[in-house]
């Protein structure tokens, strides 16, 4: 297909999204991560039954304790699609891109880029 | 077990915030499976709360330690070295194990991070019920196994009372009537006729009732 999307964007394959814990999210945005997410297999085809159910849940797990402490939830998403859908996977990534930019840097690595300066 | 739920995080924040450097203590045991203040649940409230200090442009340091028991001094004693460079803990343990904490290390502020429920038991995943009360004087040989003390809003010794309908209690339609249960217990074991037997009034005395209680084995006592 030969499709492009943003370059910003850095890839981690998981055999499945149930394999995603709360504390990858987490940590991902504690170090530095200005967004993160989750692009799963649609809902009901999972080959593992619940696995990108239970990614979702952690997701909005995720999300609530950002909002909580002021970093922002919606820097972690979630995403399905299926494996056959190439220009859906680009599109979500400019997305995701659009929205993470929209929303600004990561705050925590302001903070940290303003200590260095 | 022991099944705790974890404190909403702007509580904990109000708890703590006057602190630079706080120790986030989990505990092995019942928490951790009631999955409340396990060594997981601890990593990923240190890192919220990391990220919640650092956005409000906070130095704190949190640092997080996951101890085998909280509730036994040995175990404790683990942190013993280092509890010095704490200003304050934040037990994520029960209310047993944080108050244990707090007796062992009495110059240091101890804060709980959880808010212990009941002694129950794991329903389903991520379910947990309540089964037992700790009223110190077990009746469940003569209640076909099932609990009256804990599993019934009344705590009704001869029961139903009237506000069990198709074998749920009047309190909501998704708690089972404990005496329905009874019943239905006995009938299957073929012991009926103990249900037809008064149950004599309970001595409440080795309940909380009683004052705080005390358990002494002897025979392992030093």
């Amino acid at each position: 297909m030969r499709l492009s999307y943003p370059s910003n964007i850095r890839i981690i394959r998981l055999p499945c999204t149930g394999k995603v814990d709360i504390l990858h999210l987490m940590k991902a945005i504690e170090q530095g991560a200005d967004g993160v997410y989750v692009v799963g297999c649609m809902e009901g085809e999972c080959r593992f039954k619940a696995g990108n159910l239970r990614a979702r849940k952690r997701v909005e797990y995720v999300q609530k304790i950002l909002d909580t402490i002021g970093v922002g939830g919606e820097r972690v998403q979630m995403y399905n699609l299926s494996s056959g859908e190439g220009p859906k996977f680009a599109q979500y990534a400019e997305e995701m891109t659009e929205k993470i930019t929209a929303l600004g840097p990561n705050p925590l690595k302001r903070i940290k880029d303003k200590k260095v300066a | 077990m022991i099944v705790a739920q974890q404190k909403p995080i702007e509580e904990i924040i109000e708890e703590i915030k006057g602190y630079q450097k706080i120790l986030i203590a989990g505990c092995n045991e019942c928490v951790t499976v009631c999955e409340a203040g396990g060594k997981k649940e601890v990593a990923i409230l240190s890192s919220a709360l990391r990220m919640y200090f650092k956005n409000q442009g906070k130095d704190v340091v949190i640092d997080e330690v996951t101890l085998e028991r909280q509730c036994d001094r040995e175990y404790l004693e683990e942190i013993g070295n280092r509890v010095d460079q704490y200003d304050a803990i934040l037990s994520l343990a029960c209310g047993v194990g944080a108050q244990f904490m707090s007796e062992k290390y009495i110059e240091k502020p101890v804060y709980p991070g959880v808010n212990t429920c009941f002694m129950g038991a794991n329903e389903a995943r991520g379910v947990w019920t309540e089964r037992c009360q700790g009223c110190g004087e077990c009746i469940l040989a003569r209640t076909g196994g099932i609990c009256p003390v804990s599993r019934c809003a009344k705590r009704l010794f001869n029961g139903p009372c009237g506000g069990s309908t198709n074998g749920k209690c009047e309190i909501s339609k998704d708690v089972d009537c404990a005496w329905q249960l009874i019943v239905d217990h006995l009938k299957a074991l073929g012991r009926l006729d103990d249900y037809e037997k008064l149950m004599p009034i309970k001595d409440w005395s080795t309940e909380r009732a009683g004052g705080p209680r005390k358990v002494v084995k002897e025979d392992v006592e030093i």
